[in-house]
Parts: C-alpha cells; sequence; structure tokens
C-alpha cells in the first residue's frame, strides 16, 4: 500500500501538482494498480531476457542527409500561445 | 441503402458511374452526424467545410474523365490523436484542446494522396489512456446500440461514428485493443496491424514500444483497402521494418482449405462470459465447413499479460507525455515561483485523472528501487508471452478467440475501481505484446442485443491471412 507521502513524491518526480484530496484519492487507486502486479512474481524469468523491441530491429541509422522538415520553424513557434522571443519561446513570469 | 451505410467499394462503384457525387456521399454522412452526434458524441471537430472541398475536387476529377484512387472522395473519421495540418489534434486532452498541428500524420499524408475526404476528428480516451472513451475531455461517447453503454476505447469515437453512418471508414490506434475493443463494441470490423507495419509518424505516441496504426470498415475488404493505402516502410518512422506491402485484396476470397486453427483454450475460460464464448465457437464451425482444422491451443502466459501490459505502457507513457510541460502546448499557468512550479501546474491542470494515474504508475515503475522489481521484470515476462505464441504458430496457422470477456457495459459502472476497465483488454493485450497482426470481425449480438466481436490473431505481417480468413466468416 503506498502511503500519502509516496504518493506526493511520485507526483514530485513526475511533475504533476495534486490537491490533497488527490493525493488520498490516488494513493488508493494506484495502490490496487500496483498490487495486481504482484501476479508477476509467480513467472520464473531467471533465465529469460527482456525484450524491448518485437520486430527485432537493432540500431537502425539513416543517411547522413539533410531531409526538408515538414513545417517552418515559424509554424513550430506558432503553436505555443507563449509570446516568441529571438526564435524560441518565452516562458513568463518564471524565466524574465 | 442509403448513401451513408455502402462499404469503400460500393461507394467507390457508385461515384465511377457517377450514380451519386463525393458530395452527395458527404452530405449523407454529415446529416447522420446532425441527427445523432448530439446524442452519441462520437465526434470532437467536424471538418465540413475542408471536407466539401476536398469532395468537390474529387467530383471534379470525376467530371474531367480522371482515373480515381479506390479510397478519393471517401469520408473518414480518424481518431483525434493523428495530427492533421491545419485541423485541431487534442488528443482528447486539456492540455492540446486548442492544439493546431503544422503537419499530417504519415498515415494522413498517404490517404490524402488517395483524395480523402476528412469527416472529422472522433473521441477518444485522453492520450489513448481507456477502454471506455470515458476518458475524454469532451465528454463519453455512447454506443450506438445503446445509449446507456460505451462504445469502448480508446477509439471509442471512430467505432461509434462508423457504425452509426457518419462515414465509410475510420481510423484508430490499438495499443493493447484500442482498435479491437471498440468495434467489438459497436459490431464493426477493426484491424491492429503488426508492430511498425504503418508508420506511427505523426501519431501522438502512447506506449512507443506497443503502438500500431490501423482501421475500422463495414467489411474485411474495407480493411483492405486502407491498408493497401497506409502500410510500407516510412523514413520518419524508424521503428518500421522493410517488408514487402503484399496485395491485400488478393487475400479476400482465398481458399481457407486445409488451414489450422487453434483456438486458445484461456481465451474461452474463466472471466470470458459464456454467451460470448458460445458465440465465437459457433461462427468458427464456419471454417470447419469451408475446410479448416479446428484445434484447440494453450496459451498459459495470458494471465500475465494485463500486468506486463499495466507496467510497461505507463512506464512508456509517462516518458512520451513529459513533452507536455505548458511551454509548447497547453495551460499557460501565471503568478509561479520558479519554472518546476510551472511544470507542476501546467501539468496538473494539463491531465485528467486517468492519465495523471498512469504517468504516476509510470514514474514508480521506473524509479530507483523499483526498475528491476516492476519494470525489467515485466519486460522479461513479456518475452515468454512472446514465446507462447512462437510455439503455438508452429502448431497452427491462425487463432480465434472474442475479444473482449465482456460486451459493453454500462456508462460509469466501473467506478472507482481501475482493474476493471483493465481487464477489458486482457484477451486483445497479449497480442499487442507480441506485436502481432489481429482482426476484430462482428460475431453476433448478445440476448440483450449488444454486439460480440471475434478477432484472429496471425503471425506477424501476416495481415493477408486475418483478411483471408475473415472473408470466409462474414460471407
Amino acid at each position: 500500500m503506498l502511503s500519502e507521502e509516496d504518493v506526493r513524491h511520485i507526483a514530485k518526480l513526475a511533475r504533476i501538482a495534486l490537491s490533497d484530496e488527490d493525493v488520498s484519492k490516488f494513493a488508493k487507486r494506484l495502490s490496487v494498480v500496483l498490487d495486481y502486479m504482484d501476479i508477476l512474481n509467480e513467472c520464473d524469468v531467471s533465465e529469460v531476457e527482456g525484450t524491448n523491441q518485437v520486430t527485432g530491429l537493432e540500431n537502425v541509422c539513416d543517411k547522413d542527409e539533410v531531409v526538408k522538415s515538414q513545417s517552418s520553424p515559424e509554424e513550430l513557434l506558432a503553436c505555443s500561445e507563449l509570446p516568441v522571443d529571438s526564435n524560441q519561446i518565452r516562458v513568463l513570469p518564471a524565466i524574465k | 441503402m442509403n448513401l451513408n451505410e455502402l462499404n469503400i467499394r460500393e461507394a467507390h462503384q457508385g461515384l465511377k458511374s457517377k450514380d451519386f457525387s463525393a458530395e452527395e456521399l458527404l452530405d449523407s454522412c454529415l446529416g447522420a452526424v446532425k441527427e445523432k452526434d448530439g446524442e452519441l458524441n462520437s465526434m470532437i471537430t467536424v471538418c465540413d467545410e475542408s471536407a466539401r472541398e476536398q469532395a468537390k475536387k474529387v467530383d471534379n476529377k470525376i467530371a474531367q474523365g480522371d482515373d480515381i484512387a479506390p479510397l478519393a472522395g471517401i469520408p473518414c473519421a480518424v481518431k483525434d490523436l493523428f495530427n492533421t495540418k491545419g485541423v485541431k489534434s487534442t488528443c482528447a486532452s486539456p492540455i492540446l484542446k486548442d492544439f493546431v498541428p503544422p503537419y499530417d500524420a504519415t498515415a494522413i499524408e498517404r490517404l490524402r494522396a488517395e483524395d480523402m475526404v476528412m469527416i472529422g476528428k472522433s473521441n477518444l480516451d485522453e492520450f489513448a489512456c481507456g477502454a471506455s472513451t470515458e476518458h475524454s475531455c469532451f465528454g463519453v461517447t455512447k454506443n450506438p446500440f445503446d445509449m446507456e453503454r460505451v462504445a469502448g476505447g480508446s477509439s471509442g469515437g471512430s467505432a461509434a461514428a462508423l457504425a452509426a453512418g457518419m462515414c465509410t471508414y475510420s481510423l484508430g490506434t490499438d495499443t493493447g485493443g484500442s482498435i479491437r475493443q471498440p468495434a467489438s463494441f459497436c459490431g464493426v470490423y477493426g484491424m491492429k496491424v503488426t508492430y511498425g507495419r504503418v508508420s506511427r509518424s505523426g501519431v501522438t505516441s502512447m506506449a512507443s514500444s506497443w503502438d500500431t496504426i490501423g482501421s475500422f470498415g463495414r467489411s474485411p475488404e474495407d480493411i483492405a483497402y486502407v491498408l493497401q493505402a497506409m502500410a510500407g516502410k516510412d523514413l520518419r518512422d524508424s521503428t518500421m521494418p522493410d517488408v514487402a506491402v503484399p496485395d491485400y485484396m488478393s487475400f479476400i476470397g482465398k481458399d481457407v482449405k486445409g488451414m489450422k486453427i487453434g483456438l486458445p483454450k484461456e481465451y474461452f475460460g474463466k472471466g470470458v462470459e459464456k454467451e460470448t464464448a458460445d458465440i465465437v465457437r459457433a461462427e468458427v464451425l464456419k471454417l470447419e465447413k469451408a475446410g479448416c482444422e479446428i484445434v484447440e491451443v494453450e496459451l498459459p502466459t495470458t494471465k500475465y499479460a494485463v500486468a506486463v501490459y499495466y507496467v510497461t505502457m505507463p512506464a512508456e507513457l509517462s516518458a512520451n507525455l513529459e513533452r507536455f510541460d505548458g511551454v509548447r502546448y497547453g495551460a499557460k499557468p501565471d503568478k509561479v515561483e520558479d519554472l518546476v512550479e510551472y511544470y507542476y501546474e501546467a501539468r496538473g491542470r494539463g491531465f485528467g485523472d486517468e492519465v495523471k494515474r498512469r504517468i504516476m504508475v509510470g514514474t514508480y515503475v521506473l524509479s530507483a528501487g523499483y526498475y528491476d522489481a516492476y519494470y525489467k521484470k515485466a519486460q522479461k515476462v513479456r518475452t515468454l508471452i512472446i514465446n507462447d505464441f512462437k510455439r503455438v504458430f508452429e502448431e497452427v496457422d491462425a487463432l480465434i478467440a472474442p475479444v473482449s470477456p465482456f460486451t459493453a457495459w454500462k456508462i460509469g459502472e466501473f467506478g472507482d475501481d481501475p482493474m476493471k476497465e483493465y481487464m477489458a483488454d486482457a484477451l486483445t493485450i497479449p497480442s499487442s505484446a507480441a506485436g502481432l497482426a489481429a482482426l476484430a470481425c462482428p460475431a453476433g449480438l448478445s440476448s440483450g442485443g449488444l454486439p460480440i466481436g471475434l478477432q484472429i490473431i496471425t503471425p506477424q505481417f501476416e495481415e493477408g491471412r486475418c483478411l483471408q480468413l475473415a472473408g470466409v466468416l462474414g460471407a
């Protein structure tokens, strides 16, 4: 069972603000989910390699060629509602 | 028959022989949207103007006597997880609710090359996190067969829109069952392709080692048309093996005599409604009549798949959603002290509960001290699941099983217990874990009048075999 302190710690790592009410709600829900994962301990995997990729690809490299992007830098900057300054997005007021 | 109920081949032939125009076909679908979507809530954005322009373009081509592609002028609804140039792409999340991407996903680009008519963007669980479309910031999508029930998820809007005649085909994504399960709940076909068969580029990632792009249709042929247009290597997705794309249509109508079909006993056992199991078994008899050999097989690691998924998927999701920090997209908190607090607030406000829950599970299983116990362990058990499938595919050509252990549930029925909803994908997750191809097909109706679906599961890159068998079942 996760404590409320655990939940606050995870939320901090995940950069998510939670209200006190959220913390107690999430402690219960996350515990239910994590308790269920104990079923994996039934499996003997001491001799088994983990799977990261299911079709067997390794080290995929492209040719070192400049390819035209689908979008212009201006279009990408325009995706943010924040002000653009010197071709960068300016976060206000945290960074002035 | 109404134009909005035609399948792709019928619509294409009608357009070519000038029985009706692309604009009339579009109007018929828009009429269904107007009539039904107020209640059904399957669409987030309806693109009536741009769709009309696309339809007119096709009508002009036909008038000039130009040849048109099979999908030209055919109305399609697109899950709002796909980025579509100039059209809001929200992922059903508060953090992206006003986001307009400057480019198209590769899958969309390829369909546009065939003159697709995109009627709109369909509803989903936020960032595809859910099995019911109840977790959308735009509200739940209802099931066209029973308005008190869910349409399934996460691609619930695409399935419901097709079933209700708002489009001729639709697009979705399937990570752990998100195409197959809503297809099954809404009585349509839904293809989960092999991992890497269709480019994921431009479709917002959920769990990168699981995500696949596919379609919903009214027949196996509809699936074949759309897959033909979308499949194949794309340099923007480096996880695609270079495997030749066959002529998918050639598989439909092909003889199935002598094929060996496995029924995995775990998929018909505990936790699976008897009526569902019986209806799927009855359908399989059609294949026996057509000359297939039917055998029972065992996949003993089936029961671990949900746990494997709900460790590795949140881990990958939490990494993928790190980019949503309120700078490029989403809420703009003010009155914060520093950048870290800015992130807390932007993400705290920008994500719904189910997404937060999964990000936190993912963060936990990847954190120091838990990485080996959860994440690494789950990846190893994933290998056992893959080995199980490899073993049975030495014996059989395909597997047939129910898609979902139960039919569509009532909206809100699962309340505060996340595990109940997670179990809805218990029969679709294992094949996703192994990156296999699987096609959901309508199998019949329950005594309560709700659709029941079966899935045909084949080895990787054998989508054609799914279509071949589906052609016999659907005939």
